[in-house]
Formats: structure tokens, sequence, C-alpha cells
């Protein structure tokens, strides 16, 4: 399971300060969503399944943007490590 | 309740004091109809990729390029340079507005009588005309632009045999402060090749001399070349007119007006920076009307003028196959449309627009084509809003050379549309079939069986 870390927060608008190297980043709409969920440790299917309901998208297509979304904050060191990862 | 429109999430890192040089502005506009008909539609009716031609966008800049030059010359003709496109319909539109035909080929030639045009107005350029064509356009009382002295030689003889005078001009090339210069077509001004030429004509009594032409490259960003350009053309006619006491009917300055589209590699987009009809007009007519003519001895101006009428009226639509992301972490979005359709995105930073309506985020995308090549790329970096799947894309500004110089690789040529001024599509052009496409091959006997 992805885990954002704990300091690092999203505002509405889609602006995310990392507060650990200053950086920040700006996150359209569906990056802010899927950000939001995964700060409320939501798992991935819960995510799917809601934005299933919501949003004009398949499966598939969802899988890989998220897939690639996860990536990215990985690479912009937002998220914590995971133990299987190390 | 309805769903929304879903868009790929985005992370975008914000860089401080780093200007952003990709895109520009205008690019983020979705284009949703061309000429009033929706993209949608065209797509679904007439498939993907699609080239669409705008009826009116061709009258509006023909009137433009013509009113530059008819409120500042006394005399001028527009000559449909056909390489640049010459889909018939197309070709009509230009026919229609006054337009004569420019052409380099026989084939081309052939196209423009059957389109219609009466022989005299037929503009024959080009280094290779066949021993035929030249006998064609001589019978046709065509203007035949002289490229080379093999050629010359070749009218001369063909003279001798009687029947009609060959109506000729010869294309001069000359130094107009412009590199890289274009000297191998035609005759060169300053070492005296072009007097050469003209003194051979003069003396064969042969020939009828009606003009005089060149073409000093395409794409010109300096309308001041032109100026030096026609100043040189009217230095030789007045000269003629000295020494043989002949009066030339024309002066022709060719094409080469750059059009609005943004060279790759430019920091400026084109529409802001490449000189206006109007520039062009000016350098040129005054440069006539301030040489030695006698002002009701000026030479009719011919202009032949290729990419600037024609770019803006053609779109290339297309549709998203698939977002990927490189190895190092750039986004690419593969289309449809490869460099087989377009040509020009070799030269050109050609505008892409989304087809539908998009959030403000944007990211750095590389555009690929869907040949299985390395060089098939539409845009190296394009500042895009997030295209989905299945959506659609407008190139702009593809009405030159694109749908003349295409090719049938990996993907066949797609339909053409030309959308009239009340806004009904018309197929022009339809698309390649395997069927068509083979019907140009044969299979030697032996070769039919085989076993695997
Ligand atoms: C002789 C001649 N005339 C006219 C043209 C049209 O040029 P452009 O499309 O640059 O206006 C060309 C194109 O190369 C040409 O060779």
């Amino acid at each position: 399971m992805v885990k954002i870390k704990p300091n690092v927060a999203v505002s509405e608008s889609g602006f995310l300060f990392n507060p650990a190297n200053g950086e920040s980043y700006s996150l359209n709409p569906v990056g802010t969503r899927i950000f939001g969920f995964l700060k409320e440790g939501k798992s991935y299917e819960e995510i799917r399944d809601s934005f299933m309901r919501e949003y004009t998208v398949d499966h598939d297509s969802f899988e890989r943007d998220y897939d690639d979304f996860v990536n990215m904050l990985k690479q912009y060191n937002l998220t914590e490590r995971d133990e299987e990862e190390v | 309740m309805e769903k929304q429109r879903y868009e790929r999430p985005v992370i975008k890192k914000l860089e401080t004091n780093m200007p952003n040089k990709f895109g520009t502005q205008t690019e983020l506009a979705p284009k949703t109809h061309i000429d009033n008909v929706p993209v949608k539609k065209l797509i679904e009716e007439f498939g993907s990729p699609l080239f669409v031609v705008s009826e009116q966008t061709i009258r509006k800049t023909f009137a433009k390029a013509k009113k530059a030059f008819t409120t500042r010359y006394p005399k001028v003709q527009f000559a449909w340079s056909y390489k640049t496109n010459y889909q018939n319909a197309i070709c009509n539109v230009f026919h229609q507005e006054g337009s004569w035909a420019e052409v380099v080929s026989g084939f081309e030639y052939e196209k423009a009588l059957r389109n219609g045009v009466d022989g005299k107005k037929i503009i024959f350029n080009g280094p290779d005309k066949t021993v035929d064509d030249l006998k064609l356009a001589i019978e046709n009382d065509s203007l035949l632009h002289i490229d080379h002295l093999d050629e010359l030689y070749t009218i001369i003889e063909l003279a001798g045999n009687g029947g009609k005078k060959p109506k000729v001009a010869i294309r001069v090339n000359m130094d107009t402060g412009v590199y890289p210069m274009w000297d191998r077509f035609g005759f060169n001004y300053e070492n005296g090749q072009a007097w050469d030429a003209l003194n051979k004509i003069m003396r064969s009594n042969k020939l009828e001399l009606v003009g005089l032409h060149t073409h000093i490259g395409t794409f010109m960003l300096s309308a001041n070349a032109y100026s030096v350009a026609a100043y040189k053309l009217a230095e030789l006619a007045l000269g003629i007119q000295k020494k043989y006491s002949h009066e030339i009917k024309y002066i022709d300055m060719g094409g080469g007006f750059a059009s609005k589209n943004t060279l790759k590699g430019a920091y400026m987009p084109g529409t802001d920076t490449n000189p206006t009809f109007d520039d062009f007009a000016e350098a040129i007519t005054s440069a006539l009307i301030n040489s030695d003519f006698k002002p009701d001895k000026l030479p009719l101006l011919i202009l032949e003028t290729g990419r600037a009428l024609i770019d803006d009226a053609g779109y290339l639509l297309g549709t998203v196959i698939s977002n990927k992301r490189l190895a190092d972490g750039k986004r690419t979005t593969i289309l449809d449309i490869g460099v087989n359709l377009m040509f020009t995105s070799f030269w050109y930073d050609h505008k892409v627009t989304p087809a539908q309506p998009f959030s403000h985020y944007t990211e750095n995308t590389v555009l690929y084509g869907p040949l299985c090549m390395n060089i098939d790329v539409i845009r190296e970096n394009a500042n895009l809003p997030l295209l989905n799947k299945g959506e659609h894309v407008v190139v702009h500004s593809v009405g030159a050379y694109n749908m003349t110089q295409w090719m049938q690789f990996i993907t066949l040529r797609p339909n053409i549309v030309m959308i009239d001024e009340k806004a009904t599509p018309h197929l022009i052009r339809e698309k390649e079939t395997l069927d068509s496409l083979m019907s140009y091959e044969k299979v030697p006997e032996h070769l039919k069986k085989f076993d695997l």
C-alpha cells in the first residue's frame, strides 16, 4: 500500500509543499483527488471504485494512470518507503 | 448524476525562475470546430487521421494577398503553384479566384489542362520538361520558363520545325543577400549567364521572349531580398529594351513568402515574426515602380505564391493512441498521425491543439506518430493539456506540401475533406485502400504460391 509522508499535504487547488526539502508541486484535480485518498489511507481498490462511479474512465486506463502517478510520487520522495521495496 | 470528464492524474514540480519556452498560450485553446463543423463529427464521418481544408480560409487569404499587391501596383497576376497542393478542388478554388497555373512537371501540366486552365495561362517551370512536354506546351502557347542551356537549345530546335513560336522566359538566380543562395536553378545574374541566355534567345529569332522569372527561395523571412531581386530583374528587362528594343511583358517573382508557421528552433511564434503580404508587396512593387520603367510601361507582375496562400487553410485531425512515459520520465503521446503524412513536421513546430475542452493543467509532451521509426516525431516539445486515449487533436497550418509530399508508408493516405463556405464538408480525395495500393502490383507467376 502507498503511504504518503505525514508532513506533506495538498491544498484544494492542487498546490503541494514538501517541508522536508522546500520543493513545491502542482497537481491537477484528478491528481489532487487521488492524493487525498492516499492520504486518508485508502487502498487502490477503494480509490478505483470511487473513480469508476464518478468519472468517465475504464479500469485499465485508470490502473495504468494510477501506477504512473504513484511512481511519480515515489520519484519525488513524497511517499514512505515500503519495507519490501528497500 | 452525470460523470465528470476524466483526465489522467499529474503532479508537476514547480520550478522557480524557469521561463517555459515551449508552446504558446494560443496553443491552449481547444479547436472543437473547423468552420462551424464539429471536429468530432468530421472524424466520425470521414475517419482519423483526416486532412481538412477550409475553402473560406483559402478565399480570405487569397483576397488579402491580392489586395496587398493590387493596391500598390497596376497589373498583378497570381499563378497557383500546383506542387504546393494539387488536389483539383483546391486548384479550382484558386482558379475561381483568378489564378493561373504554375506547374513543374508533365503530369502537373496535364492536370492544369484537365482542370480547364487555358494553355496560355499555364506557366511551365522546372528543369525536367521532356521533349513531349515541350511540344505540347508550345502547341498550347503556354509560358515556358527555361531553366538551363540544354533546354534552351531543345526549344530552339523544336521551334525550327515550323509551327508556333514558343513563348519563353528565363529563370534567373541571383544574390539577394540571403543564404543559402538558390543558384542551381536557372541562369545566374551576377556572372553574366542570364545575359548570355537572353542574347541566345534574342539572336535565334525563333522564340518570343515574354518575361523574366525568379524564385529566390522558400519560406523567406526577409522581404528585402525580394526588393533586391525585383530590382535586378527590372535592370535586365530595361537592358533588353535598350539593346534589342524589345519589351518583355511580365516579371515573375516566383513564390517563397513565409507562411505563419513557426520554424523549428525559433524562439518566437511565426505569427508574431514573419513578414506579411503587405511587407512582401511593398518590397517588390516599390522596387519595380522606382526602377527606370516608364509609368505606363510597367510590366505585368506575376506571383507564384504557394505556401503562404494555403498553409493556414489546411488542418490535420488525429487521435490519441496511447500515453507513455519514457525511461527518463518524459511524457509522450502517440498519435495516429505519422511524419509520412506530415512532411512539414521536419521544418516546423506545428501548432497542435486538443479538439475537446480540457482543464488548464499542461505537461511538456513529445508527440510521436504511429510509425515504427525513431524519426516519427510530430513535435519534440509541446506544452499540452492532458490528452486521454481516443481523444482528438488538431494540427494547424498543414495546407502546403503535405497533401503532395505525403508517403504511403506503413499507413495509407487518408481522406481529404473540404468544408465549403456554407459549412458543408465535401470529400475531395478518397482515402487509399489495400486494393488501390495492390492494383499497381504484379506478382510473377512463379512467385504466386508457397508452402510454409
Ligand atoms: C518555381 C517555383 N515557384 C513557386 C513555388 C512556390 O513556393 P512557395 O510555396 O514557397 O511560395 C516554388 C516552390 O518551390 C517554385 O519552385
